[in-house]
């Protein structure tokens, strides 16, 4: 279990985290969100012991991290800046980290196995691709087998084959048990693979909750409908008390031959699909819309964009209702809105 | 890059059948950090051929000019007092790919980023900054020593017709060994600017400058009695002492002294390492 309490870090004048306060609990993947700057990589280096906090605390098991007798063997972390001299071999760099631990060589050759590098282990790191690199690092957070698992930004830069093996890794791992941190500034990548959510913005916590809450809180969900029938099918919706519109793209003078499209919101796909066999309306397409996944981000981060007030504008203009009540970002925000 | 393996054999018996780890293991991981790049290996090699080339060469130039009455000044001193000769001219260049080594042992630590992953396996901080200078030191001490040694040997065979060398003779012994050990505490001078510094070409521009270029500036103060005193105070300066058979005319320090002074910087500058690897966010 990782605890984080009231933890403050100033660079300068500047707050990187300011008085944040979280819990990540064992046996689930608990995603670490924020846009660019938020203050997740420092509040997971000083969950690490890399960084020291301005005040507040961030412990491991009830320990600061530089109190455990074999650290690699209870947290294991993916940092997102390298960490391996280009000229050293996988081997040896996974050696010499399974040495300071008192590992055995052969824990190293298995790791090597299970992440696919043992053809190129005693290559130059250097000469790795990416997805090698990040495979490398995967060895050398999974070397002393720990219980609590650090990935900073896993998946950046990988191709897809990678992202869904860091995704697959993530998910066993928690399966098993274990506490599993993950950061990412991509929301959409978060709901496919995060069963627990905190959101920060500006150093500060927006939201701590189960995934499907922190959707569910956002700016409602979205259903895209292709429908030979559009009118037939916004009366029945209206009627359920949802809503729906006619896109653009929808518009049937560039539709080329294509069924004009709904957005709907208010009522969820299922209730559509059922709407529409009820009425017997023709349905070509029925999509929920991950997209407002990234709106009720956006909704929640508008205030704590570390770039200006240009996308925080254009942000709460986009911004559909309902904030979160309970964040005070949000509440601040809605009194100027 | 396929992996099929499933990823629960993460979890394995031999992550948990093991001993406590201690200093002992520290050690062994620094070794295996120093032995596996590049740099280690080829700074060493041109330690090693320079001084002992440059030894030869120095030694037989300067005989060859003796025998036949060329360069009166450098031949003078090959004269008055060889073994310091011998010990001084090719160490006096060969010692730079020590400081260079010295230097990039700690620096590519922070360049690579490998300090992050060092820091999370040792979170205590100092047993790092330890355990590296034990084996950097003791790496360097083993291979100072016998280039010392091949140097003098190289030396007193070139040297032998105009002069007779051996390390019998008073003060030798002890100045051959002494630059050995001189070098072993220049590795750690030089670790610990690393240290302080943290990035390659300013660490190693510093301890070369140091060691070239400010030492031999001091020596434009040896008009002045209190100069004497900054000259001889100057750490590599001081060191160099104990590789003197013959104390220079001027010299305000005993070579034990000196060594000792060279010692005591050295330890200053690591202790400032040390407290900033531990205060410094890494």
């Amino acid at each position: 279990m990782i605890e984080v309490r009231d933890l403050t870090k100033k660079f300068g004048s500047t707050l990187a985290v300011d008085h944040l306060s979280f819990t990540v609990q064992p046996g689930r993947v608990t995603g670490f969100l924020g846009p660019n700057g938020a203050g997740k990589s420092t509040t997971m280096r000083i969950i690490l012991g890399l960084d020291h906090p301005t005040s507040g605390s961030a412990t491991i098991n009830g320990n600061p991290y530089a109190d455990l007798p074999a650290p690699l063997r209870t947290v294991g972390a993916l940092l997102e800046a390298k960490s391996v001299h280009s000229g050293r071999s996988a081997r040896n760099h996974l050696l010499f980290l399974a040495q300071t631990q008192g590992l055995p060589s052969s824990r190293v050759d298995a790791m090597l196995d299970l992440v696919g590098l043992r053809p190129v282990a005693n290559k130059r790191a250097g000469t790795f691709s990416l997805g090698m690199s990040q495979r490398l690092g995967v060895a050398a957070a999974m070397l002393g087998d720990p219980q609590i698992l650090l990935l900073d930004e896993p998946v950046n830069g990988l191709d897809p084959e990678g992202v869904l093996w860091i995704r697959n890794l993530m998910k066993h791992l928690a399966s098993e048990g274990r506490t599993v941190l993950v950061s990412s500034h991509l929301m959409n990548e978060m709901a496919v693979t995060a069963d627990h959510i905190i959101v920060i913005g500006r150093g500060r916590l927006l939201a701590d909750a189960a995934t499907e809450d922190v959707i569910a809180r956002g700016s409602g969900q979205s259903v895209r409908v292709r429908t030979p029938d559009p009118e037939r099918l916004t009366e029945l919706i209206t009627a359920d008390g949802g809503r729906a519109v006619l896109t653009a793209n929808g518009d049937n003078s560039n539709g080329a031959g294509q069924a004009p499209a709904l957005l709907v919101t208010g009522t969820p796909a299922s209730r559509v699909g059922e709407l529409a066999a009820s009425a017997s309306v023709v349905l070509h397409e029925l999509t929920p819309q991950l997209a407002s996944l990234e709106d009720a981000f956006l909704e929640l981060t508008a205030d704590s964009l570390e770039f200006g007030h240009l996308e925080s504008a254009s942000a709460r203009l986009q911004a559909a209702p309902a904030g979160l009540p309970s964040e005070p970002a949000q509440t601040t925000d809605g009194s100027i809105r | 890059m396929s992996t099929t393996a499933a990823p629960s054999q993460f979890a394995s018996v031999q992550a948990r059948q093991t001993e406590r780890a201690g200093f002992g293991h520290l050690m062994l991981a620094e070794w295996t950090k120093i032995r596996s790049v590049r740099s280690t290996v080829w700074s060493l090699a041109i330690f090693v051929v320079v001084t002992l080339a440059l030894t030869w060469l120095f030694c037989w130039l300067t005989v060859h000019a003796l025998q036949t009455g060329r360069a009166p000044r450098r031949t003078a001193e090959l004269v008055a007092d060889p073994v310091t000769f011998i010990l001084q001219t090719g160490m006096g260049l060969g010692q730079l790919a020590i400081c260079v080594l010295g230097a990039l042992t700690m620096t590519t630590e922070y360049s690579t980023g490998v300090i992050r992953a060092s820091l999370l396996a040792v979170p205590k901080r100092l047993p790092v900054l330890a355990a590296k200078c034990v084996v950097f030191a003791a790496l360097i001490f083993v291979i100072g020593e016998i280039v010392s040694f091949v140097s003098f040997f190289i030396g007193k065979a070139v040297v032998h017709p105009v002069v007779d060398v051996s390390l019998s003779q008073p003060n030798v012994t002890r100045a051959v060994i002494g630059a050995g050990l001189y070098l072993t505490v220049l590795s750690l001078f030089a670790l610990a600017i690393g240290s302080l510094i943290r990035h390659s070409a300013g660490a190693i521009a510093t301890v070369i400058g140091l060691v070239l270029v400010v030492g031999g500036l001091l020596n434009l103060l040896d008009s002045y009695d209190w100069g004497r005193h900054v000259h001889d105070w100057f750490p590599t300066v001081a060191g160099s002492y104990i590789t003197r058979i013959i104390p220079a005319s001027d010299q305000v320090l005993s070579p034990w002294q000196g060594f000792a002074v060279f010692c005591g910087w050295t330890a200053l500058l690591l202790a400032a390492g040390a407290y900033l690897l531990k205060r410094r966010d890494a």
